[in-house]
């Protein structure tokens, strides 16, 4: 491996990857996969999400996006009553009517997503079959595929994930003359896309795609000669998916703050073989640029402690930014969820004596946030308010998905995500 | 199954919790899976709630399907208990944790724990919010108030002489439209008529507070949709009388206070004015005249919209155009006020049905929910808001009430404001050629950024009269076109609409200038 700018030590014996995980059960304060549908319908600019569940979750949908959003939304709930559940009507029958009232209105979709909930996962509604005979109906015009965004079997944005691993058996194939191309996966801010895309030309990596694409015409291929990085750390089955179609993974952290986006990076330049002198040349000027912008979050943050609850996944890898690259001490970090396999290179980076909790028990967890006292709390939108009435400051880990974060020129936005809260407590005084 | 875009209500349980998080001393405990801790946001963020609803979750997930969900639900609720020690206890399912059929009145009660456990039976593939919170206040109060029911027949004892009369308050809620102030409006009143507050339920109660509602000579139910069942139970068990009237506009706040002063056989007169009441004599400003006969459309929960139409046509003198509501409970409410001012009343919790109707009708103000402003908006009309479903901005810091005297004066503000003021409409009519009168024009008063841009794509469904092959719709000669650019962009669309209706029902195939001021004859302004 070639040594980039900022590129840190291996593992050692002192850091995460050895240290034992606090798994917890209990209450958990996160979203269910259908959240991820807030950010996915303005990704895709051409798809619709039909969420196939109660009210419950149509009520979960238009809460989460927290505002009545002012153009139409590319998603909507076909909310199943007792008439569906009693067998009075064909679910089938009701869904295909649902969708044909939805695609008259609404012709420009040319990709519509049938998304499962909780409560047709537990009354066994067969959406794939669904989706199968609704794609021939309305097909070649309107592709139809179904994932599952339950809360019994999705966290978050691991709806993200269950999408995206839908969307890949779709991918069009390499050409049979194709060369090597690199693979993008996971939904990043499209200025985001466009920057590290940039770089990634200008170190002579490509033909780059993105996955998910802007629309569903651009669905990039995926075979053998596709080596992919993982945008974010949520992927598992998107990443499964894509090896059963025989793209390679290329191991890397994840692309946030310098070390983080330098690393990922490297991982292409290493596999596409290209000259340290290039790789330094090009990333240097952006990494230096953004260790500039972020000195002066780092004299406000650093020594800071820092109490992570499970929401995203996005967790340990901010921990590990913060950490470094900001000098916050991490208390407890929790995840919802933790993939040791694609989470091996942020583990080893983490500091040693980080807790490490996977799942949730939140009161259990409330008591230790309580106990610890750190200097600010990553949580969840029902557990902010009341912690700052506490006197605990907080940052809305919700954020940190809706705001473009990934990558050299937001490194400094990112750590000011976590300065504002402070700034802002700082000036008030009354 | 149902096509929803937006949803009017919740589900029941958040109903429940509406109820649950109003009170002190309670915890319900909630069979659910991951995911529907969103609920507890609606309360934090929307309402900024310093604490976390006192609700537990069981977040059942896939794999304890096939396991004992039943046992989990045990232990969520028996560490709820040891870890809040409520002194009562609700639990119940969510939509999810109905279908799988666990009970969770029966396992609550085989846990014997030492306070009253009131199971809730809230079916949430038939029912919604409003009817959630109504069930749950109402199995609350027969639980809990049940014990100090007199035998039936027992005659209600006189209230003794120098005693003061006293009511209950019931109704208010976590999560409602100004719920806060109308109280604090309502308890001044009362007040001033010298009747003292026996229990305020939900809003403050705790379930010692409930068990004594039976103690009070009668009841104020300020919110139907909440209180009626659990006002008619009480009736029926304590023989206390109940308001019918709700106090929203001055009219009603007077009527209310005749109302409430016979119940509770004391003088009107200290409440029937207030100095502070200005929204009667504001309507009767001249620079008001220039909102007579705009005509408004009025969508919400029962309670509040029939209010506002009530209000609208006679303390404001605007000509009501459509009413509706998405409470099917109270739908014959709604009905009947619909009639009495001959519009067609619109019953639907469908956004789409709503917003087709406010295309259609084109009206110059839209009362509604977050949801209709969300229609106005990209329809360009001006908007405000009545009723719930709430948003971050129905929970402001000032007072605000909709209720009583100040409630009065608050809603001439909020309706008023919206619209062009009058002598600048006249000028825009006069002057359309002026290059500052653009077509995004706000009321100057409203700032630049308020400016009613109508949202470029989606087009907003057609009426459903072109979809359905209604008549064909004229063309508009080129000169035609021209002369209704000149109309101010406020009232266009109407125009326009008006003019092609006149053009359809007379066959008239290509519209010219002429048929354009015919139809402006026929119709009037």
């Amino acid at each position: 491996m070639s040594a980039g700018a900022a590129v840190a030590a291996p593992p050692d014996a002192e850091s995460c990857s050895q240290v034992p995980v606090l798994r917890e059960r209990g209450q958990r304060e996160v979203f269910c996969g259908l959240t991820s549908i807030v950010w996915l319908h303005r990704k895709i600019q051409d798809a619709f999400f039909l969420v196939v569940g109660s009210r419950t979750c149509a009520h979960l949908l238009q809460s989460a996006a927290g505002v009545m959003i002012f153009a139409e939304p590319r998603f909507a709930t076909a909310i199943i009553d007792e008439r569906d559940l009693a067998g009075l009507a064909d679910a089938n029958a009701e869904l295909d009517r649902v969708v044909g009232r939805l695609l008259a209105r609404r012709p420009e979709i040319k990709l519509l997503f049938l998304v499962g909930s909780c409560p047709s996962e537990v009354i066994k509604l067969d959406l794939k079959r669904a989706a199968t005979r609704l794609s021939q109906s309305f097909g070649p015009n309107v592709r139809v595929l179904n994932y599952s965004g339950s809360g019994i079997e999705t966290t978050f944005t691991q709806g993200e994930d269950a999408c995206l691993a839908s969307l890949v058996p779709s991918l069009p194939p390499e050409p049979a003359d194709a060369g090597r191309s690199l693979l993008v996966v996971g939904a990043l801010a499209e200025i985001v896309e466009d920057q590290l895309g940039r770089l990634l030309g200008q170190l002579g990596i490509g033909p780059v795609r993105f996955l998910p694409p802007r629309s569903a015409a651009s669905l990039p291929q995926a075979g053998p000669r596709t080596s992919y990085l993982l945008a974010q750390p949520f992927l598992g089955d998107t990443a499964r998916a894509l090896d059963e179609r025989g793209a390679q993974r290329l191991d890397a952290p994840f692309p946030l703050g310098v070390e983080g986006t330098t690393r990922w990076l490297q991982a292409a330049a290493t596999a596409w073989g290209i000259s340290t002198a290039r790789f330094d040349a090009v990333t240097a000027p952006a990494a230096e640029r953004a260790q500039r912008a972020m000195a002066r979050y780092r004299a406000l943050l650093a020594g800071k402690r820092i109490f992570f609850f499970p929401d995203s996944q996005l967790e340990i890898p901010l921990a590990r930014f913060l950490a470094r690259e900001i000098g916050l001490v991490p208390v407890e970090v929790g995840t919802p969820y933790l993939h040791r396999q694609h989470l091996a290179a942020e583990l080893a980076m983490l500091p040693a004596g980080t807790t490490i909790s996977e799942g949730q028990h939140v009161e259990r967890q409330l008591d230790r946030c309580r106990a610890a006292r750190p200097d600010i709390v990553v949580c969840g939108l029902g557990l902010a308010n009341p912690l700052e009435a506490e006197g605990i400051t907080t940052k809305w880990s919700i954020e940190l998905l809706f705001t473009p974060i990934q990558g050299y020129e937001q490194a400094a936005d990112l750590a000011e995500l976590f300065a504002r809260p402070l700034d802002r407590r700082m000036r008030l005084v009354a | 199954m149902q096509l929803t875009l937006w949803t009017y209500e919740g589900p029941p349980h958040v109903g429940a919790m509406r109820v649950a998080a109003a009170m002190q001393g309670i915890h319900y405990v909630l069979h659910a899976p991951q995911g529907d801790t969103y609920a507890d946001l609606l309360f934090t963020m929307i309402e900024r709630r310093d604490r976390r609803p006192p609700v537990t979750y069981t977040t059942f997930q896939a794999r304890d399907l096939g396991g004992d969900t039943a046992e989990l639900f045990k232990t969520a609720a028996r560490e709820a208990y040891e870890r809040f020690r409520p002194q009562a206890m609700l639990v119940g399912a969510s939509c999810t944790a109905e279908l799988i059929q666990d009970d969770p009145g029966g396992l609550a009660r085989a846990l014997q724990l030492p306070i009253p456990v009131v199971p809730l039976e809230l079916p949430a593939y038939q029912r919604k919010e409003n009817w959630g919170a109504s069930e749950t206040f109402y199995q609350l109060v027969r639980a809990l108030a049940g014990p100090a029911v007199p035998p039936s027949g027992t005659q209600r004892p006189a209230r003794a002489a120098g005693v003061r009369p006293r009511c209950n308050i019931l109704g208010p809620t976590a999560l409602g439209f100004r719920h806060r102030d109308d109280l604090a409006e309502i308890a001044a009143l009362l007040g001033r008529l010298g009747i003292d507050v026996n229990v305020v339920a939900p809003m403050g109660a705790a379930p010692a507070d409930i068990a004594r509602l039976g103690e009070a000579d009668f009841n104020v139910v300020l919110y139907p949709e909440v209180a009626s069942a659990a006002a008619q139970w009480l009736h029926r068990s304590f023989g206390q009388p109940a308001t019918r009237i709700v106090p929203i506009g001055v009219g009603a706040t007077r009527r209310f206070v005749q109302e409430v002063a016979a119940l509770a056989q004391v003088d009107p007169a200290p409440a029937l004015d207030d100095p502070g009441s200005r929204a009667t004599w504001y309507a009767r400003s001249v620079d008001s005249t220039y909102l007579t006969g705009k005509r408004v459309f009025v969508f919400g929960d029962a309670t509040h919209a029939v209010a506002a139409a009530r209000v609208a046509k006679d303390e404001l003198g605007f000509t009501v155009v459509g009413l509706g509501t998405y409470s099917r409970e109270l739908a014959r409410d709604v009905r009947a006020a619909a009639q009495a001012i001959g519009v067609e009343p619109l019953i639907t919790d469908d956004y789409l049905e709503v917003e087709a109707a406010v295309a259609a009708l084109q009206p110059d103000l839209v009362l509604g929910t977050q949801m209709e402003r969300h229609i106005a908006k990209r329809l360009g009309i001006p908007c405000a808001v009545i009723s719930a479903p709430v948003h971050v901005q129905d929970f402001p810091a000032r007072y605000s009430p909709q209720m009583g005297f100040e409630g009065a004066n608050v809603l001439f503000d909020t309706w008023v404001h919206p619209l062009m003021m009058g002598l600048e409409e006249h000028l825009i009519g006069m002057f359309r050629e002026d290059f500052e009168f653009r077509e995004d024009a706000a009321p100057s008063h409203l700032g630049s950024h308020a400016a009613p841009t109508a949202a470029p794509s989606p087009a907003p469904a057609p009426p459903a009269a072109a979809e359905s092959g209604g008549p064909i719709v004229a063309a508009w000669e080129a000169a035609a076109e021209k002369e209704l650019g000149k109309i101010p962009f406020f009232v266009r669309g109407k125009a326009r609409r008006n003019t092609e209706r006149f053009a359809a029902e007379r066959g008239v195939p290509l519209i010219t200038v002429e048929t354009l001021y015919d139809a402006k004859a026929h119709f009037g302004r």
